[in-house]
């Protein structure tokens, strides 16, 4: 588990001047199907994309933008352009699976464990200081875009 | 990701989040979040570990199971889970 001693000073700096914003009331989505029915997608903050996306931006508030990635995408693919450096990407450079579990999905939804791998996932950056925008406009599109699939879940991955 | 994770419950998609940041997860607070015991830019725990990643996934899916209101916080055993 990462602590705040694991961060740069700058980023130290930062953390501890950051207003976090919490969402209140927090929404709770209290029912949905079986997980053996649900139709499962991921989002993440890690800033992966197709090679042929725009890469992500390093502009002041952080760039608010989306990647769509689709279910068959072979994850090896994948390119990484999260501008900040603060977290260690090696992991992710290594197996893309830590950011966008899509092989464990396939796996699980194999097994029956879960119901299906829904047709899309979604990759945006972090370190976004400014959020106004993806509060109003990109999150509530890649939220439409996953009811319109039909997605019953998803699985947040922020690095 | 706290942002996101309320844009999905608001529209009816149960979420859950997993952070190997849990400063931030406990000033964000999204609706469900396991807090997994690896580095930052883990958060499956280590590349080309499939069943501890799927384990990983697995110990989340069961915070769906917890009747809420959230936000709802679990840590992960990784000895625990194995």
């Amino acid at each position: 588990m990462a602590t705040v001693s694991d961060l740069s000073l700058k980023e130290r700096l930062w953390y501890h001047r950051y207003r976090f914003r919490k969402v209140n009331p927090l929404p709770w989505q209290a029912s949905g199907p079986a997980l053996k029915r649900c139709k499962v997608a991921t989002v993440t903050t890690a800033g992966v994309h197709l090679p042929d996306n725009p890469p992500f931006e390093k502009v002041k508030g952080g760039d608010y933008s989306y990647r769509m990635i689709p279910r068959d995408t072979p994850l090896n693919s994948l390119v990484c352009t999260h501008p900040s450096g603060a977290w260690d990407r090696s992991g992710v450079e290594a197996d893309r699976n830590l950011a966008l579990p899509l092989d464990r999905l396939r796996s699980l939804a194999e097994a029956g464990e879960i119901g299906e791998v829904a047709p899309w996932h979604v990759s945006f950056q972090g370190s976004i200081t400014a959020p106004l925008r993806l509060v109003r406009q990109t999150a509530p599109e890649v939220a439409q875009s996953l009811v319109h699939d039909g997605v019953d879940l998803v699985i947040l991955t922020p690095v | 990701m706290g942002l996101i994770a309320a844009a999905l419950e608001e529209r009816g998609i149960r979420t859950v989040c997993l952070s190997t940041f849990e400063p931030i997860m406990k000033q964000v607070q999204p609706p469900r979040w396991l807090a997994v015991p690896y580095p930052l830019g883990f958060p499956l725990g280590l590349p080309q570990r499939p069943e501890l990643q799927n384990r990983i996934l697995r110990r989340a899916f069961r915070l769906l199971e917890e009747p809420g209101p959230g936000p709802v916080h679990q840590e992960l055993d990784p000895e625990a889970e194995a």
